[in-house]
């Protein structure tokens, strides 16, 4: 009975550690997470339906629980929401428009320049963020080359100019972001087996029938992933609103920079967080649910 | 649009057709017909140019010289799309994002066919899975992948069917399985199916005729038959099955037969069957063909003594014997296991005998060994 028992303890603990090993492989994330992400996020829950103290000074804030903050703040940022939505969503298109044939060129056109391209694609990630849209400043400015060219060429009025305006962000974000959308887009083209198109080709679909009927079709996870990996960091941005924006260009990232650190407005600051968070979330959700790429991911 | 049902049927006419990769000649002035309705096998070892080839006739490769003919259209700068010819490729190549149905519907829907779903569903049948129409390709087996990416090839009924390595991924059980379908199937659909493969046993199992390829040229072509039995080059006695070349010179020659000496013992050829040009020539018997005896035992026709056994490897339906003649040669006997054989063990000493006609002679200046080292890629 006692050899009995002892040996199933020995398969119990074996089986054990073999399932524990996982889990402790998991820990040292896990706890990052928790400390950095789960245990902010909370104190962030917790800021978003304070209110001020009553007679105290700015920045005093006590728990009430005050869910109608919420509303308060949406209704103060609602043209901001609108504006990051929209700008977003134009950035990640032109994105992918200019994404999606560099990514085929690579991908199935460049030969032995394939390596060289690739690292030219992800080269302005060797700057900093703030420094290229500095520099987006400069070439879209009056001292750039942009803006005379185009005047010179009557496309845009003698005393237009591109910075401070809604195309300057767009454009920086398209910029900015193109990387995230290109190396996806990659990915997926390059996974495609030629044979796949020669196929086509060899069953009635010229060339434009196989792009759109095989070549698109099975690049649609990049196209998913790219779109994501574009738009979610565009809707929250706001460096390029500050830097090529005007005051009519901000989007919900600058209205939350400026509540948390000039306004001292933290409970209005953390709400619009937790809503922006929401609305990508449920965006993102329903659009992986319509793509359908589950099984080709 | 091609119009694959209708126009440019008939015989298939390659003529001197060469392509070049910058230095490389991969397929050197070739000249080919292939008759409507047969099926017909490029058969070579890899690099042998069988593969380009079959990329030219399906348009996915230009040539650098000569034309393509099928019937009396010219085809060869046609684009893929526009011949009424149809691939099943190696590894199958179907589309992981479409059902199987789609799959098969896919040229049908291309050239605006009216009834596909009738059409697919009757292919489908054919290749006995319509069961899995609704399925993706990644849901298949291999067996069944290999059905589908012929099923999406024969529904449009092309002049030509080309087949590169299909069976070539699939286990050895299930490839013989195919072989034989594939065979039924061309007889029930009536298409010239043209089939490249490396597999000798592959190509005399399915091909009324071979086409067996070296270094972008044509060696030898004919019925199985006769390239088994009178191969005319080493490279196909080698290639093909395997055969016994031993080196020789002619002493004498009559109306219908010459003998040959080889290491001093004496061999009758039939004339017909000897290609040697001039008195120095190899002499080939293919392994199956040999009797194996003691020495002392009684042997007719072509007879060759002094063998030593040096290796004896049972193989179920036959046994396999390595024989060490006096000149250091190595030669092959299968012997069929239904006991006319006295059991043999190496270091026996042996005499090897063979009817007279089988013996078939290969030019003398040929390399004895062409087309049996080549590495069987799969």
């Amino acid at each position: 009975m006692a050899f009995l028992q002892s040996a199933v303890t020995r398969a119990g603990t074996f089986t054990g550690r073999k399932g524990r090993l996982p889990y402790l492989l998991l820990l040292p994330g896990m706890l990052w997470l928790f400390t950095f992400f789960i245990l902010p996020i909370i104190n962030l829950a917790g800021t978003s339906t304070q209110t001020p103290v009553l007679g105290g000074d700015t920045g005093q804030y006590v728990q009430t629980f005050r869910l109608a903050n919420y509303i308060d703040a949406f209704n103060a940022a609602r043209p901001q929401f609108a504006r990051s939505f929209i700008y977003a969503f134009l950035a990640t298109l032109l994105a992918l428009a200019i994404s999606y044939p560099l990514a085929y060129a690579i991908a199935f056109r460049s030969g032995r320049f394939k390596n060289i391209l690739l690292v030219l694609v992800v080269a302005p990630f060797f700057t900093s963020f703030l420094l290229r849209t500095v520099a987006w400043k400069q070439i879209l400015g009056e001292e750039g080359f942009v803006v005379p060219t185009l005047r010179a060429l009557h496309i845009i009025g003698p005393q237009a100019t591109l910075t401070a305006s809604a195309l300057a962000v767009v454009t920086g974000m398209t910029y900015n972001f193109l990387p995230f959308m290109t190396l996806p887009l990659y990915a997926s083209l390059e996974r495609i087996d030629p044979r796949t198109l020669e196929a086509s080709n060899d069953l009635y679909a010229n060339g434009i029938t196989t792009f759109r009927k095989v070549t698109f079709p099975l690049s649609m996870p990049g196209v998913v992933a790219g779109t994501l990996l574009t738009f979610i960091p565009a809707a929250g941005d706001y460096v390029n609103a500050a830097i090529l924006g005007n005051p009519n260009t901000t989007m919900i990232g600058n209205v939350i920079d400026s509540r948390f650190f000039r306004i001292v407005d933290y409970p209005t600051a953390a709400a619009l967080s937790f809503m922006l968070m929401a609305a990508i979330l449920i965006l993102v959700t329903i659009y992986i649910r319509r793509s359908g790429t589950d099984e080709l991911v | 649009m091609a119009d694959a049902s209708s126009s440019s049927h008939g015989d298939l006419k390659l003529t001197r057709v060469t392509k070049s990769f910058g230095d490389f000649t991969a397929v050197d002035d070739l000249t080919l017909t292939i008759p409507e309705g047969s099926f017909f096998a490029l058969l070579g070892p890899s690099g042998c140019g069988k593969t380009t080839t079959l990329r030219m006739i399906a348009g996915l490769e230009e040539p650098t010289a000569g034309s393509i003919h099928i019937g009396t259209t010219d085809i060869t700068t046609k684009k893929p799309y526009q011949r009424p010819v149809n691939t099943v490729f190696q590894n199958y190549a179907l589309f992981p994002h479409l059902s199987i149905f789609e799959n098969v519907a896919f040229g049908l829907r291309r050239r605006g066919v009216k009834d596909v779903k009738e059409q697919v569903d009757k292919v489908l049948k054919l290749v006995e899975l319509p069961h899995l129409s609704e399925r993706k390709p990644t849901q298949l087996s291999g067996g069944q992948q290999q059905r589908i990416a012929l099923a999406r090839a024969i529904v449009n009924r092309p002049a030509l069917l080309l087949l590169d390595e299909p069976l070539g991924a699939l286990d050895l059980k299930l490839r013989r399985q195919m072989q034989i379908e594939l065979k039924w199937i061309q007889t029930e659909v009536g298409l010239t199916f043209v089939h490249v493969t490396h597999d000798q046993e592959e190509a005399m199992t399915m091909a009324d005729t071979i086409a067996v390829m070296n270094e972008g040229r044509i060696e030898q072509m004919g019925s199985p038959a006769e390239l088994y039995e009178s191969p005319r080059t080493a490279f196909v006695a080698n290639f093909l099955g395997q055969s016994n070349l031993i080196r020789g010179e002619v002493s004498s020659s009559d109306a219908d037969q010459s003998i040959v000496e080889v290491h001093g013992q004496k061999i009758a050829i039939v004339k017909a069957r000897n290609r040697a040009a001039g008195k120095s020539i190899l002499v080939g018997i293919r392994p199956e063909k040999i009797r194996i005896s003691l020495p002392n035992d009684p042997c007719t026709g072509n007879v060759l003594t002094g063998g030593i056994v040096s290796d004896v490897s049972f193989v179920g339906v036959s046994t396999q014997y390595v024989v060490e003649m006096p000149w250091k040669q190595d030669l092959m006997v299968f012997e069929q296991n239904d006991g006319g054989t006295p059991t043999l063990r190496p270091g026996d000493p042996v005499s090897l005998s063979w009817n007279a006609p089988f013996t078939f002679g290969l030019d003398g200046s040929e390399d004895v060994n062409a087309g049996s080292e080549v590495d069987d890629p799969a």
